[in-house]
């Protein structure tokens, strides 16, 4: 049927009914900060596969040890500098992945271990590389939880007394602030990792002493912003409490800029353990690290380049996933962005 | 003004003061003395060694002693290399790293320009969105995975450049590079930012609107008042060079001060690192000085706020 077709009538009206309640409802469904914040982060492509490239590497870092037998420090020198060898994708040549090094060699013919697949190959002393690298990016996310931790709970707080009350607390708190900003982080790591021996332990405290202060700068600007707004000054005419203020009313507030600011925390924490391990300060032998593999896996890089290349991809693709996610982070829940 | 700056200098010296007396102290916390090493010494000639080098002495005269010394620029001597005095190592070894911080930074600075004004006016297109990607990649992949990589393919594989060692020209195009790579990221970064923005504001449509011509506007109106808040990335990019330059120049085997830090560190060659340790310090502290004072001078706001407090 046509449209010339169709007469108009008016029977095929009616009168719409205006009512002056209509006029003021609000038809489509408020969204709150938060709804709003999730819907921008997730129509941001490179925070999307941040966060699922995160997701992967945290079920493979824990899961990944499981599928070989070996432990990350069993040592056998008769598996010695094997190139990496997985099932099926070995017979896709371009791969790389059929055990046969770049002299041509099949490796695991030569040294007797043709049963054996070591996915990301061994090492010269004969260790499965593949537990050693998820073992290594354990320690990344550790570092990671660890540098979120700090900032959450020493930044947050030493921030929020420090702004929120203000005058001579305030003054000093600031002072030895920026005190501590003048000394280069980097500095204090290597000399607390000196008089304590490398290790986990010593990286930690050493982080726990330095990595709190861009947190507590930004917390204290927010809190002194926060302080002047009528609704908190309403808050404290009403009688509440210090403590219920900050919860209650200041801290949803922040949360954001909080959020932002541990997400660009945690690639610079996996960066500085990396960077110890790699010129030998941080984790110590036979703990394996990211850091530490790469700088291993440079020894013979010319002749075992596997070595080298999967914690160096590992690492990069941590670094850019928390980049990604942080960038993400920061278009979605910056309120000048809010439309 | 003059009181900003004072204010400044007066919380530098008392970072320096803590610094140094920090670093003294866990100097004397660590295990290991100069002479611990030579096995033929007997206890008598240890004793007189000692009693030279002022070790004999309480804890804090030798503190005042190294404080004393210090300020006229004597660091010691180091445990490793036959005595010979810290402050000529630091020397000695400062060249090749200031020439490679300088290189990166400059090669750093015009790529990460042209980068980011280049996003900015092409907003949203795929120049705009490579730069990005190059912005990402430079800030996210650790500086010695970047710099395996070209040595392995450009000095190793391609053979077009040295793999490592410096001497000459030739030497410096690898490092430089890979130490510059986080210069053009961040620089790229901020200059689009920074030109979006002026970009949007009234008085760039006002000299559109006079009929001035595209490249006038571009050129005088926007770059140059983009360009301002690039200062404020100097800090940041000050402390990333130090760090970049004790990786860089252990993998490229460049003789400078990274290098021998981190093998002091390796050798635990205490006084060596001690006093590389404060010269680092003294760099970063200067720096901050610098870009602090420089933002007082550029930003009115800021210099009002600092006189106040």
């Amino acid at each position: 049927m046509s449209m010339h077709e169709k007469q108009l009538n008016n029977d095929l009206f009616q009168p719409a009914v205006r009512s002056s309640d209509d006029a003021e409802k609000i038809t489509k469904e408020s969204t709150s900060f938060w709804q709003d914040a999730r819907r921008r982060l997730f129509e941001n492509k490179g925070a999307v596969s941040g966060l699922i490239i995160i997701v992967a590497i945290l079920l493979l870092a824990f899961l990944g040890p499981l599928f070989s037998h070996n432990g990350f420090d069993d040592q056998d020198t008769s598996r010695t500098n094997l190139p990496p060898r997985v099932p099926v994708l070995e017979k896709v040549g371009f791969l790389g992945l059929d055990g046969v090094d770049i002299r041509g060699v099949d490796q695991y013919k030569m040294k007797n271990q043709k049963d054996n697949y070591y996915w990301f190959g061994t090492d010269a002393l004969g260790r499965d590389q593949f537990v050693r690298v998820w073992k290594g990016t354990q320690i990344s996310l550790y570092i990671a939880f660890l540098a979120a931790a700090i900032d959450m709970v020493i930044g947050v707080a030493y921030g929020a007394i420090s702004g929120y009350y203000g005058g001579k607390t305030d003054n000093i708190m600031q002072r030895i602030i920026e005190i501590l900003i003048g000394i280069p982080n980097l500095i204090v790591v290597i000399l607390m990792i000196l008089i304590l021996d490398p290790g986990i332990l010593s990286i930690t405290f050493a982080m726990v002493i330095t990595g709190w202060t861009t947190m507590a700068r930004i917390v204290r600007g927010q809190i002194l912003k926060l302080k002047t707004q009528e609704y908190v000054l309403a808050s404290v005419t009403l009688g509440a409490k210090s403590s219920r203020i900050l919860t209650k009313h200041m801290f949803p507030n922040i949360l954001g800029s909080i959020i932002i600011t541990s997400m660009f925390t945690i690639p610079s924490a996996i960066f500085t353990e990396a960077f110890l391990s790699f010129i030998g300060l941080g984790i110590s032998p036979p703990t394996a690290s990211l850091g530490s593999l790469v700088n291993e896996g440079f020894k013979s890089l010319q002749i075992y380049p596997h070595l080298v290349l999967y914690p160096a991809v590992i690492i990069s693709l941590i670094m850019i996933s928390f980049n990604l996610l942080g960038d993400g982070l920061r278009d979605a829940l910056d309120p000048k962005m809010r439309k | 003004m003059a009181r900003f700056v004072l204010k400044r200098l007066l919380y530098m010296l008392i970072t320096l003061f803590i610094i140094t007396s920090f670093t003294f102290f866990l100097m004397k916390l660590l295990p290991g003395s100069p002479f611990n090493n030579e096995e033929k010494l007997t206890d008598q000639q240890k004793f007189i060694l000692n009693e030279k080098y002022g070790l004999n002495d309480p804890v804090p005269v030798q503190y005042f002693n190294y404080m004393g010394n210090l300020v006229k620029g004597d660091m010691g001597v180091s445990f490793q290399y036959d005595n010979r005095p810290v402050s000529t190592m630091i020397a000695e070894r400062i060249g090749p790293s200031a020439v490679l911080g300088v290189e990166a930074t400059i090669i750093g600075t015009i790529i990460g320009l042209i980068l980011g004004i280049a996003a900015a006016l092409k907003h949203n297109t795929s120049i705009d969105y490579l730069s990005s990607l190059i912005a990402v990649l430079g800030i996210s992949i650790p500086s010695f995975v970047f710099a395996g990589v070209l040595q392995y393919y450009v000095g190793v594989k391609l053979e077009w450049l040295p793999v490592a060692l410096w001497d000459g020209p030739k030497y410096h195009v690898l490092p430089a590079l890979s130490l510059s790579v986080f210069v053009i990221a961040t620089v790229a970064r901020f200059m689009r930012t920074e030109m979006l923005e002026v970009l949007g504001q009234d008085y760039i449509t006002t000299a559109k609107s006079k009929g001035l011509s595209n490249l006038v506007v571009i050129w005088k109106h926007t770059i140059r008042n983009a360009l301002i808040p690039v200062v404020t990335i100097l800090g940041p990019l000050a402390i990333n060079l130090i760090t970049g330059t004790l990786i860089i120049e252990k993998i490229f085997a460049v003789p400078g001060l990274g290098f021998q830090f981190v093998s002091s560190i390796t050798l635990n060659d205490y006084p060596v690192i001690m006093a590389t340790t404060i010269f680092y310090s003294v760099c970063f502290i200067i720096v901050i000085l610098i870009v602090d004072i420089l933002y007082g001078v550029i930003d009115p706001r800021i210099r009002v706020a600092g006189g106040k407090g």
